[in-house]
């Protein structure tokens, strides 16, 4: 694939933690408009990529590219100005913000007062505009009804789904989800698989998951990670017949 | 009767000042989780900043705006160069909690002894605007003065505004967010470095109202060496912890509690015990309810 073909462009990544190698030559692209899938077993380096590329982990080396253009890496609050959004393992709301301000919160690139005016409430349509935002992507995720709850009070689904809301309210085009079916059951995952196709016509999704069956339905490729190197990628149907996957997953002696 | 209420508005008078400097604490806790001994030698350098525009206007009022600008001003500048850098620094380890409190201590010398080199040692005088003469009840006069309505008017003016900014403008959502998890702000979109240097220019203006009002609301006298911006430090710490630390409505209550108790006792038990009341009362406040009386059990999740 050329480079003006992907969306997001990670090469040659390495991450040491002191003596480990946490990644080593990991080189990862998505597509406009691609469903890609991050899987590996436990302490494969799916995360650690995750935050490496959300700005939280520094690689030792590798090169970054977004829409075309090589950049260094993105710092972790810039990044959903550039059009990146990420949804992280387990909740990770302000449980003593409500609802709406969870999501509103993931919108502020759209304010175009600056700090100080803002903080003598001079520009309140901003205001008004951040809060209908809000309310659209949480329409988005059915959670309309929940906007003046506490986070803190969801139940775990839900909390999920405002997550999703405070990812998608910001309009990226990169939306990178982090074990979005981990502790949901039958139903929700459905919704789950339902969502990312409606997404995929939108933007881009990286997505680490541990449930397979989410992971190959709603993929269009998928990138296998063991002792944080990429040992197969492509499409369902062939990582899931590759040999070295199945090894990887099940140990030596399934061969 | 007379001098229940006269004791009830002295108190009320000295812990809405105890109150302001409670708020400033506060702010600059709830934004970088750091409590600053230094906010002591800002509130004077502010005040310092208030006595030398008097030099060239005639106004009061046009010296606190300029206090609080200057206030304001010196406290994002100690955010950006000094405590940016330290909490960057020290992210792990014994010393991480501890660094930042320390360099504050430091910091509060310094800042002192600037003064010092500036405007010397010697006594200043800033004339309270308003009359610092009791209101008079038919033939009682009180001890409570125009000048003291007005600082509890100012007092209750900057609570409102504040609690305005943080609870219902959307760079006061940034604000909550980056006190509960910066972590979690940045990867939201929050920009938390910026959003620090803001929650500590606002703390830097409050506490430069704290310093003017406590001189207006005395004879108008003030040095370096005034004892009483320290104990307006350790009385606003101590508001802010009976207040629970993170509630700007709490810090006031705190304020003003601890200035009616300590009236009361001084008033009616013992002149005194002007230095110990305070603290017995922190003591009280830690063994009874140690998350303070507007904080949650549990303080901090993230």
């Amino acid at each position: 694939m050329s480079t003006n073909k992907n969306l997001l462009e990670a090469k040659d990544v390495n991450v040491a933690f002191g003596g480990l190698r946490a990644l080593s030559k990991v080189d990862i692209a998505v597509g406009h408009h691609e469903v890609v899938g991050l899987i590996g077993p436990n302490g494969a380096g799916k995360t650690t990529m995750f935050n490496t590329i959300c700005g939280i982990v520094k690689p030792d080396s590798g090169t970054f590219a977004f829409d075309g253009n090589p950049s260094p890496w993105p710092a972790t609050d810039q990044l959903s100005s550039i059009g990146i959004a990420r949804t992280l393992q387990g909740v990770g709301l302000f449980p003593e913000l409500t609802v709406t301000e969870n999501v509103m919160l993931g919108a502020h690139k759209f304010a175009r007062t600056g700090l100080l005016s803002a903080s003598f409430g001079v520009n309140s349509r901003d205001e008004r505009q951040l809060r209908d935002r809000a309310h659209f992507a949480l329409e988005r995720v059915y959670a309309a009804s929940l906007a003046d709850v506490r986070a803190g009070s969801l139940s775990y689904p839900d909390s999920k789904r405002v997550a999703i809301a405070r990812a998608l309210v910001s309009h990226p085009k990169l939306l990178l989800l982090d074990e979005p079916a981990g502790g949901l059951g039958a139903q929700d995952i459905e919704w789950l698989n339902r969502l990312i196709s409606d997404l995929s016509g939108e933007m881009s999704i990286l997505i680490v998951e541990h449930h397979m069956d989410v992971v190959m339905s709603v993929c269009d490729r998928i990138y296998v990670l063991n002792f944080g190197e990429v040992i197969s990628s492509g499409t369902p149907d062939h990582v899931r017949n590759d040999p070295a996957v199945i090894t990887a997953y099940l140990g030596a002696d399934a061969k | 009767m007379f001098q229940l209420i006269n004791t009830l508005l002295i108190g009320i008078t000295s812990g809405a000042i105890y109150a302001l400097m409670a708020l400033s604490i506060v702010l600059v806790w709830r934004s970088t989780r750091v409590i600053n001994f230094a906010q002591a030698g800002q509130a004077l350098t502010s005040t310092f900043i208030g006595f030398q525009t008097l030099k060239y206007v005639d106004s009061f009022w046009i010296a606190l705006v300029v206090a609080m600008i200057g206030g304001a001003l010196i406290s994002a500048l100690i955010e950006i160069t000094l405590m940016r850098v330290l909490l960057k620094h020290s992210t792990s380890g014994a010393i991480a909690g501890v660094a930042p409190i320390i360099a504050t201590l430091g910091l509060l010398e310094v800042i002192q002894a600037s003064i010092t080199l500036i405007w010397g040692g010697a006594d200043s005088l800033i004339t309270p605007p308003l009359s610092n003469t009791g209101f008079t009840i038919g033939t009682n006069t009180l001890v409570f003065s125009p000048m003291k309505l007005a600082i509890i008017a100012i007092v209750a003016v900057l609570l409102i505004l504040l609690t305005l900014i943080v609870q219902k403008t959307s760079i006061g959502l940034s604000l909550r967010a980056a006190a509960f998890s910066p972590e979690l702000a940045r990867l939201a979109g929050v920009r938390v470095d910026a959003v620090r240097t803001l929650g500590w220019a606002l703390s830097g203006a409050t506490g430069a109202v704290a310093g003017l009002l406590l001189v207006a609301n005395g004879n108008g006298s003030f040095s370096t060496a005034s004892i009483e911006f320290s104990l307006l430090l350790i009385s606003g710490f101590i508001a802010a912890v009976i207040g629970g630390l993170e509630s700007l409505l709490g810090a006031v209550i705190g304020g003003l509690a601890l200035g009616i108790i300590t009236a009361f006792v001084l008033m009616y038990i013992s002149d005194s015990l002007f230095f110990i009341a305070p603290f017995v009362i922190l003591l009280l406040v830690l063994f009874i309810r140690p998350q303070g009386f507007l904080g949650k059990k549990g303080g901090r999740r993230a």
